[in-house]
């Protein structure tokens, strides 16, 4: 066997590099659209960057943190009520307070991560639903932001409708592309390493000098920053809020739904996700709860025979990656 | 009794075990020696049906059981005490000897004969098992594997970590088991120990056999070549 | 604030959270397994007793013994079907199938029965009271219940330290590798863990269902308060989850006499405050 001459450690690999320009292009088109798509479209797409954005902030959670929520949606409601409460209450340009609310769920997950770290596994996800009651309770019971009805977004009266859809839309297409991008690059850093580190093994992590729970809190707030954006621009969109909606467990179970039948664990998997979340909804429109039944026997199927989700067993099948995480060694002549 | 054919056993992409072949009859005694690595415990877990061999045969009494679940290997009269002792800390030393009788398996071993070959444990029945000594818990493990009335009886590592007075006990005892026609597999790190009780001997090296014969015919050099792997 | 009163009506109430705490104690403490549908199974029992108590004309507790075996049969069947398949060092795969199996249930629950409130028909038993001394009286069913739990508590105590069985479950429980070694087929062993919670919570569902109306969507409540009392009351002892399901029941009761919308609140923070000063829960034990 002649030894190899030397070795390259890349990231790239020749899909990727198609995947980046890919994602180029529609990043271009995706921020030219207020000039030529018409409302309800714009509309139907700041839903979906929504939960694109969640879903990736799950998947985030849960396949590289190890950590697996079910509450979520506390962060979605807080960054929400925080959006209303600084522009509705404090006079904050409405479209400046999207980032505040999002601010807002981070400073919250703080101290959630703290008592939540406690529990372990399934007790954790059933800790952090716990979480999400509360807060939606207490809110229910803070008469100024509306109480058990809720509110609307008085602060963007005025603005004209044209202006405030486009940049409600800009807003959208650049917390998604911008939280995509960042998770991203944040995974092909060095704390990726750490992460997927932690993810095959927490017992070995720790002994090489990894602060296990020190990084797990750092991709709770960040996954809690991004849940509460989404949230802020999802009623920013809609002008209205109320605790049922902003809190809802639904917001939780379409995220996990989109990153389990996508492909946990990988960049691409939330994105088909979405895709085929949306198609169902609008093939089982019509009918009802039916439509929610059926996401959960799909969910519960894609678990049982393919536990790596569409793009996870394509992935493996045929080592296809768009958005490389992984260093690999290349042998060099 | 067991007849084991060009076992092949992987861990997912990692290849452990490489063709082994095994034999053993009726109320023989034979040792399993080897280094660390060696392939001993992948054997005996495969076995037992811990493990699924990807190739080879395992034929008991006759009957394929390569890739059969453990319980019902153990049903079929394969006991083993497991490396380590492995008893279970929420029961107490005589719930876990009886335990060994979930195997459902009708034969000449009772709780009472278990305290006979094994006094001490009968004094401490009723404490939890982890309250016991190393010694004693290794008493409490054969005792476990022996209330399943095995046709085989396979002993992972028993010496570890015991005094040699107590490995001493252990091994005076060990004769009485194999009264009905028993056949004992012996897995040792010590191996003068066990070749003293062997009527046959193989030796593990990284996944093969890489020597076998009985204890009187092999010499000192060729064991040692053939555990440590010196070419 | 009549104390006595709060903590009386809080310690019944605590009854039928333990029923349904019990269940959940009990799958995790065997199997390690979360069931996130448990509140909706707890539901079901329920729908399944009102169409049972209704169809054949029977008194809800008449109807008990046959919803319990349903339940029983139920959960078996689903450990060994569906649920064994994703048990093991992962726990996202029986976190997400138990999740989607929940929101198939609601679902399901809401089309068939609709959204409206639905009360199993009791009888006097739902209005009776006992007086117990000092001029306090209390409902008939809340104590019954109460007595139930204590009842399912004791039995399920001895099941587990008393018999094969429990034995079985506990070996399983310490060391599902060696447990296969001694014969113990695990997959039955699961099996009957899950089916003996399901017919507890089949009890749970169909007493709630007597005292108090109940709809589709009350599935995840259950859970919540399954879980907390669980927590609270320590995990791997079953007696302290019945502890823990009164604490709830009693802090819940303090929380509602200050206003209808701290209840359930006030119960959600002594959880949290439980988690951060004793995490370990406060009667908890190394072994059940």
């Amino acid at each position: 066997m002649n030894r190899p001459s030397g070795y390259a450690i890349v990231l790239g690999t020749r899909a990727s590099r198609v995947g980046l320009l890919a994602a180029g292009i529609g990043c271009v088109v995706l921020f030219t659209m207020p000039f030529w798509a018409g409302s309800s479209t714009m509309r139907l797409l700041i839903e979906i960057m929504c939960f694109l954005t969640l879903a990736q902030m799950w998947n985030l959670l849960a396949g590289y943190g190890g950590l697996i929520s079910i509450g979520q949606q506390a962060f979605v409601g807080v960054g929400a009520y925080g959006l209303f409460l600084c522009a509705n209450h404090l006079g904050v340009n409405p479209f400046v307070a999207v980032l505040l609310g999002g601010l807002t769920a981070a400073a919250l997950a703080l101290p959630v991560a703290v008592i939540t770290f406690r529990l372990k596994g399934g007790y954790f996800a059933v800790g952090t639903w716990v979480v999400a009651e509360v807060c939606r309770l207490a809110v229910s019971n803070v008469q100024f932001l509306g109480g058990g009805s809720g509110q609307s977004l008085t602060a963007m009266r005025g603005i004209p409708k044209a202006l405030r859809e486009s940049i409600t839309f800009w807003i959208a297409a650049a917390i998604t592309v911008g939280m995509v991008a960042l998770t991203y690059w944040m995974l092909r850093s060095r704390f990726g390493m750490a992460l997927t580190a932690i993810r095959d093994s927490e017992a070995a992590s720790k002994s090489q000098g990894i602060h296990v729970q020190k990084i797990k809190l750092y991709v709770f707030v960040f996954a809690a920053f991004g849940s509460g954006l989404v949230g802020a621009l999802y009623y920013l969109n809609a002008l209205r809020i109320s605790p049922a909606s902003a809190f809802d467990l639904n917001w939780v179970v379409i995220a996990i739904f989109i990153v389990v039948i996508g492909g946990i664990g990988t960049l691409e998997g939330p994105i088909i996700g979405t895709l085929v979340y949306f198609g169902l909804r609008e093939l089982l429109a019509d009918y009802g709860s039916w439509y929610l039944m059926a996401l959960g026997l799909c969910a519960v199927i894609v678990m049982i025979k393919w536990p790596k989700g569409i793009w996870g067993t394509i992935q493996h099948k045929y080592d296809l990656c768009f958005f490389p995480v992984q260093r690999r060694v290349r042998v060099l002549e | 009794m067991l007849e084991v054919n060009e076992l092949r056993v992987f861990y997912g992409d990692f290849q452990a075990l490489f063709g082994i072949d095994f034999h053993i009859e009726a109320g023989q005694t034979v040792s399993i020696i080897g280094a660390n690595g060696a392939g001993k415990s992948t054997f005996l877990k495969t076995l037992c049906g811990q493990l699924r061999p990807r190739s080879g045969s395992v034929l008991f009494e006759g009957r394929p059981i390569g890739g059969r679940p453990p319980s019902a290997i153990a049903s079929q009269g394969i006991s083993m005490v497991p490396e380590g002792r492995r008893l279970f800390p929420s029961l107490s030393v005589e719930e876990n000897i009886l335990s060994g009788g979930f195997s459902g398996r009708n034969g000449p071993w009772t709780l009472e004969r278990v305290y006979r070959l094994f006094p001490a444990l009968r004094l401490h029945r009723n404490a939890p098992a982890m309250t016991l000594s190393g010694g004693q818990q290794q008493m409490a493990a054969i005792g476990r594997a022996l209330m399943a009335n095995p046709r085989l009886l396979i002993c992972d590592e028993i010496s570890l970590g015991l005094a040699p007075a107590v490995i001493k006990d252990i091994y005076a005892a060990l004769p009485q088991l194999l009264q009905e026609g028993v056949a004992l597999i012996l897995v040792e790190q010590d191996v003068n120990t066990a070749l003293s009780v062997s009527d046959y001997a193989y030796c593990f090296m990284h996944g093969r056999v890489s020597l076998q014969g009985q204890p009187g015919a092999l010499s000192k050099t060729a064991i040692s070549d053939a555990y440590f792997g010196i070419q | 604030m009549d104390w006595l009163a709060v903590v009386m009506h809080g310690t019944l109430a605590g009854g039928g959270y333990a029923l349904f705490a019990i269940g959940l104690s009990l799958a995790y403490g065997v199997m390690r397994l979360v069931n996130i549908a448990h509140g909706d199974f707890i539901v079901l029992a329920a729908y399944i007793a009102l169409v049972i108590a209704v169809a054949l004309g029977l008194h809800p507790l008449l109807a008990l013994p046959i919803v319990a075996a349903i339940m029983f049969g139920l959960g078996y069947l689903l450990q060994r079907t569906v649920l064994n398949r994703v048990l093991g060092t992962d726990i996202l795969p029986p976190l997400l199938v138990t999740f989607g199996l929940a929101i198939i249930l609601q679902n399901g629950l809401l089309e068939v029965f609709s959204a409206d409130a639905r009360v199993l028909p009791a009888g006097t038993l739902a209005t009776d009271s006992v007086r117990l001394g000092s001029g306090l009286a209390v409902g008939l069913l809340p104590l019954a219940t109460l007595m139930t739990a204590v009842a399912c508590t004791f039995g399920l105590s001895w099941l587990f330290r008393r018999t094969r069985l429990g034995m079985a479950f506990r070996a399983t429980s310490d060391d599902p590798h060696t447990a296969q070694l001694v014969g113990i087929k695990d997959k039955h062993i699961y099996a009957l863990a899950m089916g003996i919670a399901f017919a507890v919570m089949a009890v749970g569902g169909v007493f709630m269902g007597m005292r108090a109306s109940f709809t589709p969507d009350l599935g995840p409540s259950y859970l919540i308060y399954s879980f907390e009392a669980v927590v609270i009351g320590g995990v791997g002892s079953i007696w302290g989850t019945l502890a823990g399901a009164i604490l709830l029941g009693i802090a819940q009761g303090v929380g509602y006499s200050f206003g209808p919308g701290w209840g359930v609140l006030t119960g959600h923070i002594v959880f949290l405050l439980v988690l951060l000063f004793r995490p370990a829960g406060l009667f908890s034990r190394s072994q059940p």
